[in-house]
Formats: structure tokens, sequence, C-alpha cells
């Protein structure tokens, strides 16, 4: 017997799954890695070089290369998914109509959707290496420093 | 000297919104709270409902929203309550809950939820000769959540279980605890079932409510965790 449930939701959300361990493990995982990748992301836009002076090609030089795409897209999908599960929680925590609970959860999801297809096109479809020789990108690195 | 009773009340019958009453009280400093709504009950209104059984902290029968915060009746002492004479205490009925009148709610959800965790021993084993023995060191180990009383203070205090009483509630997961970390237990998988679903113990935020509202001073947060770390190693 479980905790009563009045609803077909609520039923569902007795049904025996592991899913909530699942994203609770994830949570921390994620967390943990994130934190690595935001400090390297901080090193390299901001001690590397002076914030201010940050400009397309020193950022271009660097997503030219596939590693640092990959370094890119692991922050974006990762801070999403850990962002919005975050959200899911507060949400599932504070909006008590089904109805309006619902629909928060649509347009979220909808926007993290929207926020990564972008992200990644512009990181995965943009030609990075377009417009830096070789010796424009030695000069403003050195230049940048 | 004399205290204010202020008493949320609720008679469906009469009206269809709780409010508020006050009543003025002659109380002890070392009188309960209890005391003074046996005051009110016996001579002023006997139309006040609340439940309250053993008056001595163990039956679990009288927690209620006392000064804000979940307590027994039985056990919250004027003196904490008060700076001076005059002053207000406020009793109302526990959150999350249904009222049925005045201090007295529906505990049938918590009820459903402490069913739902198996709260006995799961043995299939052939019992020994005498009995099913258990050294010390076992026994310590669930120790804090056998002197659960079962009152609902914790799980009446806890965000998530206000927000539509899906959440097992932490109440349950104390229960689930003391038989899971039983040497003589062998029915945490059946447990889990209840524990682990969106409604169980990932749930939890550790707001840390329930481990403040214990009457028992039972590490109820810590309880919790330590099932789903149980959970967590089960499957991993």
């Amino acid at each position: 017997m479980a905790v009563r449930a009045r609803r077909y939701q609520e039923a569902k959300a007795q049904a025996g799954t592991n899913l909530e361990l699942a994203w609770w493990v994830f949570m921390r995982v994620s967390g943990l890695v994130l934190v690595f990748l935001v400090l390297g992301h901080l090193y390299m836009s901001n001690i590397l070089i002076n914030a201010g002076k940050v400009e397309y090609t020193y950022i271009a030089e660097r997503l030219s290369n596939t590693t640092w795409k990959i370094y890119d897209w692991a922050m974006l999908s990762l801070s999403l998914l850990h962002g919005m599960n975050g959200l899911r929680y507060v949400l599932d925590d504070w909006v008590r109509d089904p109805a309006r609970r619902f629909w928060a959860k649509v347009v979220a999801y909808s926007l993290a959707v929207l926020v990564f297809f972008v992200g990644s096109m512009s990181l995965l479809n943009h030609d990075f290496s377009k417009g830096l020789s070789e010796n424009t990108r030695l000069e403003q690195s050195e230049g940048t420093r | 000297m004399q205290v204010t009773l202020k008493v949320m009340r609720y008679d469906p019958n009469k009206a269809a919104k709780p409010g508020w009453v006050s009543y003025q009280v002659e109380a002890e400093p070392m009188d309960r709270v209890l005391d003074l709504l046996h005051k009110v009950k016996y001579f002023q209104d006997g139309t006040l409902a609340f439940r309250r059984s053993c008056g001595h902290g163990i039956c679990g029968s009288d927690a209620m929203l006392i000064n804000g915060k979940n307590q027994l009746a039985c056990k919250a002492l004027v003196k904490d309550l008060t700076k001076k004479a005059g002053d207000t205490i406020t009793v109302e009925p526990l959150r999350g809950l249904p009222v049925k009148k005045d201090l007295v709610v529906d505990m049938d959800p918590f009820f459903d939820a402490y069913r739902a965790v198996k709260p006995y021993l799961i043995n299939d084993e052939p019992p020994p000769d005498r009995e099913r023995l258990q050294s010390p060191e076992d026994r310590a180990r669930f120790d804090a959540s056998t002197k659960c009383i079962l009152c609902a203070a914790c799980t009446t205090s806890c965000p998530v279980f206000w927000v539509n009483g899906s959440y097992i509630g932490p109440a349950a997961i104390v229960q689930a605890h003391r038989f899971i970390f039983d040497s003589r237990d062998r029915g945490a998988r059946e447990r889990f079932q209840a524990l682990a679903a969106s409604t169980g113990v990932w749930r939890c935020r550790t707001a840390y409510n329930c481990t403040e509202a214990c009457p028992r001073e039972i590490p109820v947060t810590q309880a919790i965790e330590e099932v789903k770390r149980a959970i967590l190693y089960d499957k991993f």
C-alpha cells in the first residue's frame, strides 16, 4: 500500500521508478563537474586575459579547437540540465495548483530547449577558424596579453 | 499571572473559515499549554476541541502549532512562551493536514504514509530457538529513530509536505529508518518502493524544520539522509 493517491498524477508519482534517484545523483555529479568547468572558464576569460579586452578573435581562436568546443558544450548542457532540474524542484515545491505547475514547467522546459538549441548551433555550426590566419592568431594572442 | 490564550478555532458547522478566539487564563509559570487548554475547556468554553491522551509527552496526541512552532502542548511550558504577565500564547492546529474542528486535524494522510513504509519487522528466515539476537552496537544503530511517538510535529512542519501532502513526510521516513537499519530486518527493498518514488525521500530539501520540531530530539533530517544513502548504495 502506498500513500493514498487521489489523482492519476499522484498515482504516477508513486509508481516505483528510480528516476528521482538518478536525478539526485546527476545533481551532485554535474554540480561538482561544473565547479571545475566554470573555474576553468573564469581563468581563461578573466585571469589569462583582461576581461575588458576579450575580443572575437580571442574567443574564436579557442573555439576553432574541437576540445574547447566540447568543453563549452559540456558547460552549456550540464548547466542547463542542472539549473532546469533545480527549477523543477522549486516548481514542484512551491506551485500548488497542478494546472499552473504543468504550464510553468512547459514554459520553463521550452525556454531551456530553445537556449540549448541556439547555444549548440552557435557553438557547433559556426566556423570559428574563418579569418584567423596563422599570423593574426599569433599577433592577437601576443597583443592581448 | 494572567496570560492571553489565542486559539485558532474552526467549527465547520458554524463558519466557513477558521478564526482567532482569545481567552484570559490564570496561569502559573510552570503550567503547560495543555493546562491552559484544559482551563478554557473546563471553565470557559466546553466546545473547544483538541486531542490529548497521556499528557506526558509519550502518546503524541497533542502536537500543535504553539507560538508558531510545532510543539507538544503537554511539554510546552508557560514560562518558556511568555516574558511577562498579560503576554499572548497563540495555538493553532498542525499545518498541512485538513482541520476537522478547532485543534483536531485529520491524521489519515499521515498514517497512510506511515503504513506505506511497512513499519514492522520483515524477516522470512526461520526464527531461532529463542529469539533473534542483536548486539548492543547493532541496536544502537537505529536507537534515535525508535524514539518516535508519531505526533506528526515533524511532518507538518515540513514545507514540502505543505505543498500538496503527497510527500511521504519525515515521520514515515524515520519509521522506515528504524527498520532499514535494524540488523534483524530483511524488508529494506520492500520499503524502498515507497521511499524511492518521486513522493519519497528525494523530495526532502533538508530544510531541517523536522529536526527542530521533533519533541523527542530525534535527528530527523540525518535519518532521512541515511535512508537516501541506503537507497543509493542499494542501486549502485
